[in-house]
């Protein structure tokens, strides 16, 4: 439907549908992030013999995230004074619209898609990069060197992990024969691709993982080292933007993963497929979110230099020795 | 024209990984330290001149604030040092008692260290998991003392409070809840791939270095030495309890978590020998005068806090106070090598290495 939109003619109606279909997008993320922070909480707690948040709307907690997002909005908006303003000030704003933007092309179901990038994935992966920047200005603007530690260690480590992320995913695209991300999903009819790529799916969660900048590889953020790393300085809804760009990115990776590897939309079974498709994504993501929390829960975080060795030395060797592999059982099973 | 320049950064005192108020001034290149430069003082109270006009009895609470993670073993070094000089027999019954605080004071100080230092590698799990055991321990020195951190439960010739009823069936109750929540810690965190890179080879000193700088405690006997005071020089009744000393050769961060872990798993044997042997009635109390006031003379005891050895030397000239008190603080002691061990790390092992020294700033700092 919205592909219909994007080719037609250029009028204020259609422009119009489109943005709202944007701002519907962008209300069903926001929605993500605040339940899906409550239920990190939940889940976390679970795990720690503890409670989480049950205080503030209702037994469980729901309204515990608003009223957080809404102390943020009410905070004091303080910017250090040698901190460079502009860069201080659009810090935020980089590191989250890349999230945001990268939603555009992420099926959500076989119709609830944005835009159906011939590219997609590499569209997704370039975009993403941008965030960097964001972080990397906020570290060197804040004029603190706990910060511009932070922001080192951001850009050294999401640029690394780029690159095997990248590498483990063109064994997919060497299967499917496209970087559209319908074809991919379309492609798992029969096989999802966590079982017929089950090295390029390890190697692209841990790089995924260390991209969301999570535990283990929260290293930017170090609270215990750099007490809060780039954005030490931040605050109010300075630093709401950048927790939002990191949730986001969590509902972004997530659906990418489950895109990817998890066959998207198609049921786990064909005779289950009365179950609509957007039931079955939201299963497949909610269980990648689960990971990713359950992660927090049990590691400690890596160290610089052995994040980059397991980078350098590890993930890529392996993600190209997957592409070589996956290359030549395509070959000779062709040959058949 | 590309230069590169080192770095002051200053590492507390408002730091999450100092563990209090501790200040490192650091130059640093990149990630790497060039130079440390610890700074203390920030938690100074004068414990050592306050007591200087205070009576014997009226110290001990101002030792519970000293090293305020394991208060029981400072309570016991001031009224063993006075009872040195005065000849005191402590009770039977109010020693086990005296045992039984410390030993658990000492599970106490362990866990609150291992969840802490894993909460420096960035694992929040752990924390939450000691703090449940160490709680339980807490709630049972509680019953004991009336106070869960600073107990002042001591007195010089026994101790203050009897255990009340059924509280010694409680302890023995809680021993082996303890041993298997242990043994499901070291599966779940000492197991741990990361943990151990980050522990393995980090922080090293030699047998020569920690005895060169008094090192004492874990960090002494993670070098190999087999050093114990509870062994070398029974104090207490700690000569009819059967435990080891947990040692190991490596000298790194590694062989102090293994070290602590151990020595953790050897308090609870105490704990558990001191329970069975408990005897079922006595004295907690010895003779002793309404004032207390030790002889002309001087007297210096030592024994093993969780941190190290902890000693106190009193220079008394007949009256109710005494004329020079003096603590050797653990800590204190322990942080000397710091400089030394940080230069060329990187930050991400500074909070290691700082971590598993174990100190409490309320005790350097005195």
């Amino acid at each position: 439907m919205m592909q219909d939109l994007l080719h037609s003619e250029p009028g204020l109606l259609n422009f119009g549908i489109v943005f709202a279909g944007a701002v519907l997008l962008l209300f069903v993320i926001l929605g993500f992030v605040t339940y899906g922070i409550l239920a990190e909480r939940k889940v976390l707690g679970f795990m720690q013999s503890r409670h989480g948040p049950n205080q503030v709307g209702g037994p469980w907690g729901l309204l515990q995230t608003v009223a957080d997002v809404l102390k943020l909005l009410l905070k004091e908006d303080t910017i250090p004074k040698l901190a460079d303003r502009p860069i201080y000030i659009i810090a935020p704003v980089i590191a989250f619209a890349p999230s945001f933007m990268v939603m555009a092309v992420v099926p959500l179901t076989d119709k609830l898609q944005f835009a159906d990038v011939g590219v997609g994935l590499l569209y997704y992966i370039a975009v993403t990069g941008l965030t960097t920047i964001g972080m990397l200005m906020g570290g060197w603007a804040s004029n603190n060197k706990f910060a511009l530690l932070g922001g080192m260690r951001a850009a050294a480590q999401m640029i690394s992990y780029e690159i095997p992320l990248v590498m483990s995913v063109v064994g997919i695209v060497l299967l499917t024969g496209s970087m559209n991300l319908n074809d991919i999903v379309a492609a798992q009819e029969n096989l999802w691709y966590i079982i017929m790529q089950p090295i390029a799916f390890i190697v692209f969660f841990i790089a995924a993982t260390a991209e969301l900048n999570r535990v283990p590889f929260d290293l930017a953020e170090a609270e215990n080292e750099l007490i809060a790393g780039f954005h030490v300085e931040y605050s109010g809804f300075r630093w709401a933007m950048f927790m939002l760009a990191e949730y986001v990115y969590m509902f972004a990776m997530a659906s990418l993963i489950t895109v990817l590897f998890l066959g998207g939309w198609l049921p786990l079974f064909s005779f289950l497929d009365f179950i609509p498709g957007a039931v079955w994504f939201a299963l497949k993501f909610s269980a990648v979110i689960w990971v990713l929390i359950w992660f927090r829960a049990t590691f400690p975080r890596m160290r610089p230099d052995q994040l980059m060795e397991m980078c350098w030395k590890v993930l890529l060797p392996i993600a190209i020795a997957n592409i070589f592999l996956t290359a030549i059982v395509k070959e000779i099973l062709n040959l058949f | 024209m590309l230069r590169t320049e080192e770095m002051l950064l200053n590492v507390g005192p408002q730091h999450p990984s100092t563990h209090g108020v501790f200040r490192l001034v650091l130059k640093i290149d990149g990630e790497i330290i060039k130079e440390a430069k610890p700074v203390i003082g920030y938690l100074h109270r004068g414990t050592e001149k306050l007591a200087e006009d205070l009576q014997y009895t009226q110290i001990i609470p101002y030792t519970d604030r000293m090293d305020y993670v394991s208060a029981m073993t400072n309570n016991y070094v001031i009224c063993h040092a006075v009872e040195t000089m005065m000849d005191i027999k402590v009770p039977e019954r109010a020693e086990y008692l005296r045992v039984l605080a410390m030993e658990l004071g000492r599970y106490c100080s362990h866990m609150l260290w291992w969840g802490t230092f894993l909460l420096d590698f960035g694992a929040t799990t752990p924390l939450l998991y000691a703090f449940r055991e160490r709680e339980m321990a807490l709630n049972l020195l509680n019953e004991l003392s009336g106070a869960r951190i600073t107990f002042n439960y001591m007195r010089v010739g026994g101790v203050k409070w009897d255990a009340p009823e059924g509280w010694i069936e409680k302890v023995k109750e809680f021993v082996p809840y303890a041993r298997e929540q242990l043994k499901g810690y070291s599966e779940f965190a000492s197991g741990n791939e990361i943990f151990q890179s980050r522990m393995k080879g980090i922080g090293k000193f030699s047998k020569e270095d920690a005895l060169n700088y008094s090192i004492s405690g874990p960090s002494l006997r993670s070098t190999g030495v087999k050093w114990d005071l509870r062994k070398n020089e029974p104090y207490s009744i700690y000569d009819r309890f059967d435990f080891d000393i947990v040692t190991q050769e490596a000298g790194d961060v590694w062989s102090r978590y293994l070290v602590r872990l151990g020595e953790v798993e050897q308090s609870l044997r105490i704990i558990e020998q001191a329970c069975e042997q408990f005897p079922s009635e006595g004295d907690i109390m010895a003779k002793v005068p309404k004032i207390i006031k030790p002889p002309k003379g001087e007297a210096f005891v030592r024994i093993e806090s969780p941190r190290g050895e902890i000693g106190c030397y009193i220079a008394s000239e007949g009256k109710k106070e005494p004329y020079r008190l003096k603590f050797r603080r653990p800590s204190f002691y322990n942080l000397q090598i710091l400089p030394k061990l940080l230069e060329g790390e990187s930050i991400s092992n500074l909070i290691a290495i700082l971590g598993a020294v174990d100190i409490i700033l309320g005790e350097v700092d005195g």
